[in-house]
């Protein structure tokens, strides 16, 4: 459990880490929260050369809603999320996700940033961000530029994320009048990574048609998803229960699990169908 | 309430004290191998084969040799030189320290990489090249014993298959007539999986040989410092290592549960490197190695067959065993005893007739077989035992409660002699399943399990009656490699009335500093914050064959009652002599003896102690000491009556453990607060199997769950808010009636939790599971019974 030799720069500002990632070239790390990449490292599964380190560089974290968004910034940790009252009083997915998120320890530096980042489709914070329609501010020398998550997640460990760029920012549309979100993922014990997951978001106009929809998957495909034929047959709806239960059919069809020690191809198919069902009237319920 | 015979002060036995071990070890001050840090001192790492069974062709340690620190590369050739390359088990088979040519299991020690740092030594394991030819390794026990199987210990000579031995007990021709003649006969094949205990600290050592004063120090992960020395000594006497040149410390220990009994090949790899050097070597495993390597507990697939009327009687049991040791025996048994204690499987019941027999094999997978918080297999047999219990009452369609009433052992008939050779010392099996089901509902629970099937939902009470046998044990039957299992307590006190006190065996754990010195305060009425214990030196403590299988209490805890009477007998010839009266006068009250009659006239025992050192009677010895090495007559019976109630999601086949009552019987209780600790631990233990825990391998021999990432072990969370309780039925033959509680619940929740489980879904066809059960498992069960079809 001892890393290879790696060198350690902390870095003060975006752009010095940026410079760092140019002058170092591909065998630079960023290190976040480090929980996910240190354990590869001592493993010896990842081997970087260096690591830039980017807890010292200020304006990084924060929780807030702006023009319309709520803005998380990318060093934002899990447990500012539990504790934030503006993520309580609206988005009770974060919730229902950054508990079931390793342990207390993890989740004192974990970030939010290095969890999109990592591009692991066992990560939870994918699914969340997906079904709320999140994006990411990305930062590189030419300046920065906004993904939507759907086209973040490129394939194991690989995002738009380009050498020499970090993930700055994330980027969700504010939740409007009738809003409830749900998330819950099946795990063998607590701080596992998900067998199955489910992030659900719905919101309602006036009328109480369903005008936003969100509905993403955790672990159950090569890279994070959404379930886009079960948002549409949302959007629009009144969201019936035999909506959700075609909906959570859908899911279970949409997916593509792999079997594991977690469980068969079967076994996740059902789990998704279940936890949707479960997600998804959870969501409406919150939203009433 | 426990009744308590001495005063608060003084401390003895029944006194919830706080255990004097943990002042240090909440501050972050206990000493553990790892802390222990000595000049010079080089490191090692292992380079371990990623292969479970190949040749090894060549081992091209240059680039290593080239990191500057790395020292040297140790293979099996260099041990050879030596005749170090193989060292004997505990149950006289033989074990590779490091191969000449052949590696047997995945994670097998290959070579060994001396560095001046730790960080080194990794990078230089790193870069030794090794060369294999792999080859089909045998991965399962059954096709282990087919005739084409590849003879996996060709090194032994005439060896032309994988079995290992035969064991049998009971009387199998009584036992086959009651089976072809019984009404009911209720069978099933079970595996009991291959686990680890995964305490916190792995194993490690810093070997330290003296050139000069031809002198070794060991400072070990050890639970037998003194069993250890004298196997050193056996296996190294010819390169002049005897007895009294080796010194064995097992400073503070992170957790053993029989994993800390083995000698590793990690030992003895840093001893011969350090006798060569002439520098201090230390060896820590990490997390992995300590998984994938070290040994395993249990492994046992069990036929298990239970006989009995149509009304519920059990008449007989037949287990037959196939145990899987990997590629070679090294159990943790006593000599005699090559399935352990498995022989308790008859359990809490009153019947004839028994018979059970095991074949042992080996496989391409990691050796041992060690009594992980269990008195050697006894948790395997409780679990067979118990798992048939239930199904032979749901056959016979009775309350499984109730017919393990009606077929219980009677408290008037202990002794009690079981069909398989036991003497039961004694039990009260009704009292305790009577407290344990007042405490959780029974009655109630049963009627909410009908009501709540209405309402497809599933909830399950499961049972579990277990009688434990530990304290190994008397010395006609159980030895180590020939040295008898008794075990020692030698007590120093000092001319004004304090003590130290020092044992064979050792605390991993267990609170030994605080119950040991409550069983002296007992007896001798010193109050036991004035009792120092101290275990783990073999140059000062007294022998003793260590700390497992629940033995430390009924063994050195005897001990050391009887080494304190002793005292007490010069204490009262002192009393006498002082007082001028005849010892017959004199009556004992805990810390003093008084004239009978004539209460105000006494002498503490402080003062008795002072004059041992200042005015001790003509003729009598001075000084104020005591040793006893103490062989018990029989072993003790532990016994508890647990309780499980289990919600399974009739969707998702979560299990949710609701309640859990454990009512144990350990006879008479030192220290009330440290046995609920003990119980609270083992029974997380407990769930760990029942529902978590298994080392998975794959056909190709590799392991599957070889980092915590995989490999379960439950937390906190996990746990249900453990409730427990006691009933108390002395030991009649031991000295303080005590029995040892350390591995009841480890052996006693498993089948409770199974039986919860089973029970909650035995409506839909399930007649039993096999744990771990876990969600996945349940919901393929549950699929094969046509359930999930129905509700899709």
């Amino acid at each position: 459990m001892i890393a290879e030799n790696f060198s350690y720069a902390a870095p003060s500002s975006i752009q010095e880490a940026i410079t760092m990632l140019h002058e170092y070239g591909e065998d630079a790390k960023i290190l976040a929260g480090g929980h996910s990449l240190i354990p590869m490292m001592k493993l010896r599964f990842a081997s970087p050369t260096h690591l830039i380190d980017i807890n010292n560089i200020p304006g990084l974290s924060y929780i807030r809603e702006e023009d319309g968004f709520l803005k998380i910034g990318a060093m934002t940790r899990e447990v500012d999320v539990e504790d934030s009252e503006l993520i309580k009083s609206k988005y009770h997915l974060f919730g229902d996700a950054t508990k079931l998120i390793a342990d207390p320890q993890v989740r004192n530096f974990g970030t939010l940033g290095g969890n999109l980042a990592h591009g692991d489709a066992a990560n939870d914070h994918p699914a969340v961000m997906m079904s709320l329609g999140a994006s990411v501010i990305i930062t590189g020398n030419e300046g920065s530029r906004e993904v939507s998550l759907d086209d973040f997640f490129h394939g194991f460990y690989t995002t738009a994320v380009e050498h020499g760029e970090i993930l700055t920012e994330i980027k969700i549309p504010v939740a409007k009048g009738r809003f409830g979100s749900a998330y819950h993922k099946a795990e063998r014990k607590v701080g596992d990574y998900a067998t199955a997951g489910v992030a659900a978001t719905l919101q309602f106009d006036e009328s109480g048609v369903c005008n936003r929809v969100g509905l993403g998957l955790t672990n159950v495909s090569p890279t994070p998803m959404r379930v886009s034929r079960a948002e549409e047959l949302l959007m629009g709806s009144r969201v019936s229960e035999q909506d959700i239960a075609a909906a959570a059919k859908m899911a279970a069809e949409d997916c593509s699990p792999s079997e594991d020690l977690r469980g068969n191809v079967d076994y996740k198919r059902h789990l998704v169908k279940v936890i949707t069902k479960r997600m998804l009237t959870k969501a409406l319920g919150r939203a009433k | 309430m426990i009744k308590c015979k001495t005063s608060k002060e003084i401390g003895g036995m029944g006194h919830s004290k706080k255990r004097k071990e943990d002042a240090r070890f909440i501050q972050g001050k206990g000493n553990y191998v790892d802390d222990v840090k000595l000049p010079g001192m080089l490191y090692m790492d292992i380079v371990r084969s990623p292969y479970a069974y190949a040749k090894i062709k060549n081992i091209d340690a240059t680039k290593a040799l080239e990191i500057p620190g790395v020292i040297a590369v140790v293979t099996g050739k260099d041990l050879e030189k030596y005749n170090l390359h193989w060292m004997p088990t505990l149950m006289s088979d033989t074990q590779m320290v490091l191969p000449t040519d052949t590696v047997m299991y995945q994670a097998q020690e290959v070579a060994a990489v001396i560095a001046t740092d730790r960080y080194i030594a990794r990078d230089g394991k790193e870069a030794v090249m090794v060369d294999y030819e792999p080859m089909d390794p045998v991965m399962d026990p059954f096709e282990a014993l087919n005739p084409d199987a590849p003879v996996l210990r060709s090194d032994k000579e005439g060896k032309t298959d994988n079995h290992i031995w035969n064991w049998k007990v009971g009387d199998k021709e009584k036992t086959e007539e009651i089976f072809s003649n019984a009404d009911v006969v209720v069978k099933q094949q079970m595996h009991i999986p291959r686990i680890h205990v995964a305490s916190i600290e792995t194993c490690g050592c810093v070997a330290s040989y003296d050139k000069v004063e031809n002198h070794l120090t060991m400072y070990m992960t050890t639970q037998a410092p003194h069993a250890i020395r004298t196997v050193i000594a056996l296996v190294a006497g010819h390169v002049g290592l005897t007895e009294e040149k080796i010194r064995v410390i097992s400073p503070d220990i992170g957790g053993g549960f029989g994993g800390k009994v083995p000698v590793y090949p990690g030992y003895v790899i840093a001893i011969a490197v350090s006798f060569l050097t002439g520098a201090p070597i230390k060896w820590i495993e990490d997390r992995s190695e300590n998984l994938q390597a070290d040994s395993f507990a249990r492994d046992y697939h069990i036929t298990a067959e239970m006989a009995g009327t149509s009304d519920g009687k059990i008449q007989a049991t037949r287990f037959k065993v196939l145990a899987d040791h990997g590629y070679t025996d090294a159990s943790a048994n006593p000599s005699k005893f090559p399935t352990g204690l498995f022989s308790i499987g008859t359990g809490s019941y009153d019947y004839g007739a028994a018979y059970m027999e095991a074949d042992a094999v080996y496989t391409n997978k990691p050796p041992g077989g060690v009594a992980y918080r269990c008195s050697f297999r006894v948790t395997e047999a409780v679990h067979a035992i118990e798992r048939m219990t239930d199904m032979f009452a749901r056959k016979v369609g009775k309350d499984p409660a109730q017919l393990r009433m009606e077929n219980f052992i009677k408290k008037e008939d202990f002794p009690w002699a079981s069909p398989t050779g036991w003497s039961y010392d004694s039990g009260d099996y009704h009292a305790g399943l009577q407290k344990a089901m007042d405490a959780i509902g029974y009655d109630d629970l049963r009627k909410e399990q009908l009501e709540l099937r209405k309402e497809g939902k599933f909830l399950g009470i499961g049972i579990s009656t277990f009688t434990e046998v530990v304290g190994a044990g008397p010395a006609q039957d159980f030895d180590i490699l020939g040295i008898k299992m008794f075990d020692s307590a030698e007590i120093r006190v000092h001319p004004t009335g304090k003590a130290i006190a020092r044992f064979g065996t050792k605390s991993q754990g267990q609170g030994h500093e605080t119950t040991y010195a409550q069983i002296i305060a007992e007896e001798l009425g010193i109050p036991m914050e004035h009792i120092q214990i101290e275990e783990g030196d073999t140059d000062t403590a007294p022998y003793g064959l260590g700390t497992y299988a629940s033995r430390s209490t009924p063994t050195a805890g005897a001990a050391a009652a009887m080494a304190a009477r002793k005292l007490r007998d010069k204490a009262k010839k002192i009393a006498a002599f002082l007082m001028e009266v005849s010892e017959e006068d004199l009556d004992w009250e805990p810390g003093k003896f008084f004239v009978k009659g004539a209460p105000e006239k006494s002498k503490t025992i402080q003062e008795l102690i002072f004059a041992a050192y200042t005015n001790h009677p003509p003729g009598m010895e001075g000084g104020f000491e005591a040793v006893h090495y103490y062989d018990p007559p029989n072993l003790t019976f532990p016994s508890g009556a647990y309780i499980c109630v289990a919600e399974v999601d009739a969707e998702t086949c979560d299990i949710k453990v609701r309640r859990f009552v454990a009512i144990d019987d350990c006879g008479n209780i030192i220290n009330p607060m440290i046995v609920q600790g003990q119980v609270h631990g083992g029974l997380t233990q407990g769930i760990a199997p029942a529902m978590y825990e298994e080392l998975i391998y794959d056909k190709a021999g590799n392991i599957l769950n070889g980092t915590f990432m995989d490999y379960l072990v439950p937390t906190a969370v996990e746990s249900p808010s453990w409730e427990t309780g006691h009933t108390i039925t002395p030991a009649p033959h031991h000295p303080i009636g005590a029995k040892g509680v350390g591995e009841s619940p480890t052996v006693g929740a498993p089948p409770a939790i199974v039986n919860a489980i089973v029970d909650a879904v035995s409506h839909l066809g399930i007649k039993h599971l096999e744990i771990p059960v876990t969600p996945f498992k349940l919901y393929k069960e549950l699929k094969a019974v046509g359930y999930f079809n129905e509700t899709a």
